[in-house]
């Protein structure tokens, strides 16, 4: 029998049609994600990790509009749903995260309110009493006691209500939770603790995860695959071992450059010269090549394909020939 | 980052604030005082019926225009007819009025706003001109074209004032809802599967409300003026129920006689009654906004 992937997501490409003119936000994604597994999403801000992550749930802001591509769960092709089918995925089979816990939650409503809401959304039948229930059940599960399911937002820290947002995410028991740079308002030891959380939720309810970051090294540290998107488009995808093993693309190679290491005393901490394009106005050929160490004649005129280096390397760079061998 | 903060600490200030008002300093106090005042005349005019010594309706109880003595605490009006007494039971076409008004500008306003604001686009444009029409013209002038066209009685007149005041709630209203709809946990609703409406009534409006209460009671004082204003121009009750516009309307010709008892009592009431209700109002406004306090 073919395992079927969970998420399936062919040539992807997503607009914002602003009145300065057309913004390719993303351009030529494709990707497959199996039950269970975690995929990161590394890139700078307005690379298109979170529009990505969005148009999952077929969200993407105003102006945004999903120009092209197809995207599955489950086999469904959730382009052609009807908006209240598509609403019945949302909450339902995948969940969202979203970057800022301290306004995640609606301030005038109980942390109890706020599940029993999700829970009777979309099981209409169970009752308010038995939604509580398990909104305490979860609760308990977060490390949050669950007497305090009466209170309101503001009365927990920013720690807690990421723990709580993580909650209302599979709180319904989803195939999938994409979590939006969960931590990224946070301080690094809670982040820590949320992410271990996260990845322990992840194996008791076999859930696959989607993490989005721009912090490479909380990916590398803890996802199967690795997608790093530049400029709307992926430029490595791999497996988390072989991007820390064998960076490929000039922009991994200098992002993980960019990452401090504790143990060397005198290192001087390299950066990635330039600032990410003008997406109203991306470059000709390759989007990279004005801040490209190995810039090369090809890289301004023609638009690099993703072609695999290695089984199981993408990577859209003109520096890997047909056999995947680098060209020096 | 800003707003959003703004829009949180308006709320738990508004659940802070019912118990502890007193403790808020000045506005506070203009709070509580504006309340005392508000409810006084609202007690005095629910149980005036029974207190009034005289029929207030009820012509020649006394001699004409008589000035305040024992008898009459308050003097008589050109019919004899006992002020104290109808000063005592008159404030309730206008409190009715303004009650009304503010509950057709609260059920028109307000859903208007909500609607026309998180839909966005044409609507929201089109929705957007026509208030900023009504709201171009100044707020009496308005009125009274209505009321004329309309003709007198107490829910003519409260439709005349709502007309005026529908755009203040809209506006506020609308504001609000444009920056709400941004705000993460509206997102996050719509990626828990939530429909249109329950986003709209469950997670902007109850963070509206804030907004919504200081515009209704700034509009309350407002409506008691027009309403005022209305009658003086013979386009309010005409039916001699007695009412403190009403006896505005007819005693200020008696001032040049020196019959200043006939405009002055009912005039007093009308002014604590706005007062009342304007010190709420700015009270709540100064509570509610963080930027507007020290």
């Amino acid at each position: 029998m073919i395992k079927l992937p969970l998420l399936d997501i062919d040539s992807l490409a997503v607009d914002y049609q602003t009145g300065t003119g057309t913004v390719r936000a993303i351009y030529d994604v494709s990707f497959r994600l199996e039950k269970g597994e975690t995929l990161g999403l590394a890139g700078e801000s307005g690379s298109g990790k979170s529009t990505l992550g969005l148009s999952i749930m077929r969200l993407v802001p105003y102006p945004g509009v999903i120009t092209n591509g197809i995207i599955r769960i489950d086999e469904t092709n959730i382009m052609k749903l009807p908006e209240h089918e598509m609403r019945s995925i949302r909450g339902k089979k995948v969940g969202y995260i979203f970057q800022d816990p301290m306004t995640s939650l609606n301030p005038v409503k109980k942390i109890g309110a706020h599940f029993v809401e999700l829970i009777r959304t979309h099981e209409p039948i169970v009752s308010e009493k038995e939604a509580l229930e398990r909104a305490k059940t979860i609760l308990k599960n977060l490390g949050i006691l669950p007497e305090r399911i009466n209170d309101y937002p503001h009365q927990f820290s920013g720690g807690m209500r990421q723990r709580i947002m993580i909650g209302l995410a599979i709180a319904l028991n989803p195939s999938l939770v994409i979590a939006d740079e969960p931590t990224t308002a946070l301080d690094v030891i809670v982040q820590e603790r949320i992410l271990d959380l996260l990845e322990s939720l992840r194996k008791i309810y076999g859930m696959a995860l989607i993490l989005i970051s721009h912090d490479l090294s909380i990916i590398l540290e803890r996802c199967d695959r690795i997608i790093v998107m530049y400029a709307g488009q992926m430029a490595e995808y791999t497996t988390g071992a072989e991007l820390h093993r064998a960076p490929k693309h000039p922009y991994t190679e200098g992002l993980l450059q960019s990452i401090p290491n504790i143990e060397l005393s005198d290192q001087k901490l390299s950066a990635i010269p330039g600032s990410p394009p003008n997406m109203l106005n991306p470059p000709e050929g390759c989007r990279f090549w004005p801040r490209c160490p190995y810039v090369m004649e090809i890289c301004r005129l023609k638009v690099p394909p993703l072609i695999a280096a290695e089984p199981n390397h993408l990577v859209r760079c003109f520096l890997y020939g047909e056999k995947g061998a680098r060209i020096e | 980052m800003d707003k959003v903060k703004v829009t949180k600490s308006m709320l738990a200030r508004l659940v802070h604030n019912v118990g502890s008002l007193t403790k808020k300093g000045p506005s506070g106090w203009m709070v509580i005082i504006g309340i005392i005042i508000v409810s006084a005349l609202v007690i005095m005019t629910a149980i005036g019926p029974w207190v009034t010594p005289y029929n207030p309706s009820e012509s020649n109880v006394g001699p004409i225009r008589a000035p305040p003595s024992l008898e009459y605490p308050m003097g008589t009006n050109h019919l004899g007819q006992d002020m104290l007494s109808r000063t005592l039971v008159g404030g309730s076409i206008m409190l009715q009025v303004s009650a009304l008004s503010v509950l057709v500008c609260f059920l028109i306003g307000v859903p208007l706003g909500l609607f026309s604001s998180y839909t966005g686009g044409y609507l929201d444009s089109s929705v957007s001109l026509v208030i900023d029409a009504v709201y171009a013209f100044p707020g009496l002038v308005i009125a009274i074209a209505v009321a004329a066209v309309l003709g007198p009685g107490v829910v003519n007149m409260a439709l005349s004032i709502a007309v005026v005041y529908i755009p203040s709630y809209f506006r506020i209203v609308r504001s609000q809802v444009l920056s709400i709809k941004e705000l993460t946990y509206t997102e996050a609703a719509r990626a828990a599967g939530a429909k249109w409406y329950t986003i709209i009534t469950r997670y902007i409006f109850p963070n509206v409300i804030p907004s919504i209460v200081v515009v209704a009671t700034v509009n309350f004082a407002d409506a008691v003026l027009t309403a005022a204003g209305l009658t003086f121009i013979g386009l309010g009750v005409t039916y001699d129920i007695p009412d403190w516009s009403w006896d505005l309307t007819n005693g200020w010709k008696y001032l040049s006689s020196r019959a200043w008892w006939i405009i002055s009592f009912p005039g007093l009431m009308i002014i604590l009654l706005a007062l009342g209700f304007t010190l709420i109002g700015e009270g709540m406004s100064e509570l509610l906004n963080p930027k507007l306090q020290r």
